[in-house]
C-alpha cells in the first residue's frame, strides 16, 4: 500500500521531488496571499465594534495557527524518523523548525500591535498570548539543540526526541496556563468572544490562511532542498549537480 | 562488582541507586551547593522586593518554587555528567538490564540527592518569608510530589545535552519550558491552602504529572541517552 512512497526515501529522489514542487507552491502563495490581503485590507466591511483595526486579525490568526500546525509537524516529522529510521524525516523538521519559530514571531507580535488599540495594553497575561510565548520557547529550544551538535544526524535524532516531548507537553501546558489565568486574574480583560464570523469576513480569510500555508510549505520545500544537498555533499549526484551548475 | 546476568529488576535498581549514594556521598559538595544556592537565591528575593511581610506573604510560594525549579536545573548537570566521561554509562546502557530501570534509579538517586535536602529547608525559608501559617502543608506536599516530576524531565534534557561540551545554557531553555505546569499548579496549591480552602485538586494534578512523567520519561531518557553517547 505505502509502497509507492518508497523511492523518496532516496535523497536524490525527493530532492529532485521538491525542487520541482517549489515553484507551484511559491506561484500558488504569490497568487493567494495578495488576493487575500487585499481582500481584507479594502473590500471587507470594518467590524462594528473594533473598526477597522480588526483587519490585522488576517494576519494574526493563520500565523498563530500555522506556528501550532508546524510544530505538530515537526513531531510527526520526529516520530517517523524515530519510528522508520527516516534520515530525511530529521531533514524535514530542520528545515521546519526556523519557520516556526518566525511565525510564532509574527503571531506575537500582531498580537501586541493589536491587543493596544483593543486592550489598551502591548501585552496581557492572557492564557493564549503566554501559551504562544512558551510555545517560542519550545521551538527556540529545538533549534538551539539541532545547532548545539557538529553531526547533524545526531542533532535531528536528539531535536526529534526534544519535540517529541515537547508536543506532548504542549496540551498539559496550554490547559494549566488556562487554568493559572483563571485562577490568578483578578481583573478580567473583556475579552473578544470569538464572534460568529459572517461569511463575506470568513471568505478573505480562508485564502490568507491557505495563502500563507502554500508560503509556509513553498519556504521548508526550499530549506528541505538545501538540508538535503548539505546533508549529501559528498554524494556524487550532490557533486553532479554542482558542476553542471558551474557549467551554466 | 560482579555484574551478573540474571539479576532481578529490584536487585538492579538497588544496586544503582546504592552506587550512585555512595559516589555522592563522597563529593558532598555536589549535595550542598544546590542547596546553598536555593536558600541564597531566596534570601535575594526579600532584598529585592523590599521586607513588607504583606508583600512577602503574597509571593513567597512563587519564590520558593522558583528557586526550587533553578536549583534542580543547577544540580542536574551532574546527573549522568561524570558517568559519560569515564566511560560508565556506556557501560550501563551495553548491560543486559534493561535501559527504564538503571535510569529511573539514577534518577531517583539524584532526587534523593538533591530533591529532599531541598523539601527539609524549604519550611525554615517559608518562615523567613513570612509564609501564610495554613500553607506549610500545602509547600511540603508539592515539594513533596512536584520535585520527582522536576529531576524526571530534567533528566530527559540532560541525556540530551550530556555530549555536548557547553551543554549548561542549553539545558536550561530545553527544560524550563517543560517545568512551567508543574510550577502553575503548585503555586496555585499553595496560594488555595492560604485561603483554608481544599486544594486536593491541585495535588491530583501534580501527581498526575508524576506518574505520567514517571512512565513515560524513562523512554525519552534512555532514547536521548542512545543518541548522546552513540
Amino acid at each position: 500500500m505505502w509502497k509507492w512512497l518508497h523511492p523518496y526515501a532516496n535523497p536524490e529522489v525527493s530532492y529532485h521531488f521538491s525542487v520541482k514542487l517549489t515553484p507551484w507552491l511559491t506561484a500558488i502563495a504569490a497568487i493567494l496571499i495578495p488576493v487575500g490581503i487585499v481582500w481584507a485590507l479594502a473590500f471587507v466591511p470594518a467590524d462594528y465594534q473594533q473598526g477597522d483595526s480588526f483587519r490585522i486579525f488576517y494576519l494574526h490568526v493563520p500565523a498563530a495557527m500555522l506556528s501550532m500546525g508546524i510544530y505538530v509537524g515537526i513531531a510527526i516529522a520526529a516520530f517517523s524518523s524515530l519510528v522508520w529510521q527516516l534520515k530525511l524525516a530529521d531533514a524535514s523538521a530542520a528545515a521546519l523548525a526556523p519557520i516556526g519559530a518566525i511565525f510564532t514571531v509574527i503571531a506575537l507580535f500582531t498580537g501586541a500591535a493589536w491587543g493596544k488599540p483593543m486592550w489598551g495594553t502591548w501585552w496581557i497575561w492572557d492564557a493564549r498570548l503566554t501559551s504562544e510565548l512558551i510555545l517560542l520557547f519550545l521551538y527556540l529550544g529545538v533549534i538551539a539543540l539541532h545547532n548545539a551538535f557538529d553531526d547533524k544526524n545526531l542533532a535531528g535524532k536528539a531535536a526529534g526526541i526534544l519535540s517529541i516531548v515537547g508536543v506532548i507537553n504542549i496540551p498539559i501546558i496550554h490547559y494549566s496556563v488556562e487554568w493559572w489565568n483563571t485562577l490568578h486574574q483578578g481583573a478580567t480583560v473583556s475579552k473578544l468572544d470569538k464572534p460568529s464570523m459572517s461569511v463575506e469576513m470568513l471568505w478573505p480569510f480562508l485564502i490568507c490562511f491557505l495563502g500563507f500555508s502554500f508560503f509556509v510549505a513553498a519556504l521548508g520545500c526550499k530549506r528541505f532542498c538545501t538540508e538535503v544537498l548539505a546533508r549529501n555533499s559528498m554524494r556524487p549526484w550532490v557533486r553532479a549537480l554542482a558542476t553542471a551548475q558551474e557549467k551554466k | 562488582m560482579m555484574f551478573e546476568a540474571n539479576l532481578s529488576y529490584r536487585a538492579v535498581f538497588v544496586l544503582v541507586v546504592k552506587r550512585d549514594l555512595t559516589i555522592a556521598l563522597r563529593h558532598r559538595d555536589d549535595i550542598f551547593n544546590p542547596l546553598l544556592f536555593f536558600i541564597i537565591v531566596v534570601t535575594l528575593f526579600p532584598l529585592g522586593v523590599g521586607p513588607e511581610s504583606t508583600t512577602l506573604t503574597r509571593i513567597a510560594p512563587g519564590i520558593i518554587w522558583v528557586a526550587a525549579l533553578l536549583s534542580t536545573l543547577l544540580s542536574l548537570d551532574r546527573l549522568f555528567k561524570s558517568d559519560h566521561m569515564d566511560g560508565s554509562l556506556e557501560q550501563m546502557l551495553l548491560s543486559p538490564q534493561p535501559v527504564f530501570i538503571l535510569v529511573l534509579a539514577k534518577v531517583f538517586a539524584h532526587w534523593l540527592i538533591t530533591g529532599l535536602p531541598l523539601i527539609l529547608v524549604a519550611p525554615l525559608l517559608a518562615v523567613l518569608l513570612h509564609m501564610n501559617e495554613l500553607s506549610y502543608g500545602a509547600l511540603i506536599l508539592t515539594l513533596l510530589i512536584g520535585t520527582p516530576v522536576l529531576s524526571l524531565l530534567g533528566a530527559v534534557g540532560v541525556a540530551l545535552t550530556v555530549g555536548i561540551k557547553k551543554g549548561g545554557v542549553l539545558l536550561s531553555l530545553l527544560v524550563l519550558p517543560l517545568f512551567i505546569p508543574v510550577l502553575i499548579f503548585a503555586t496555585s496549591a499553595i496560594d488555595t491552602a492560604a485561603m483554608n480552602l481544599p486544594y486536593s485538586g491541585q495535588l491530583a494534578i501534580i501527581a498526575s504529572l508524576l506518574f505520567g512523567s514517571l512512565t513515560l520519561a524513562p523512554f525519552a531518557i534512555g532514547a536521548a541517552l542512545k543518541v548522546s553517547t552513540n
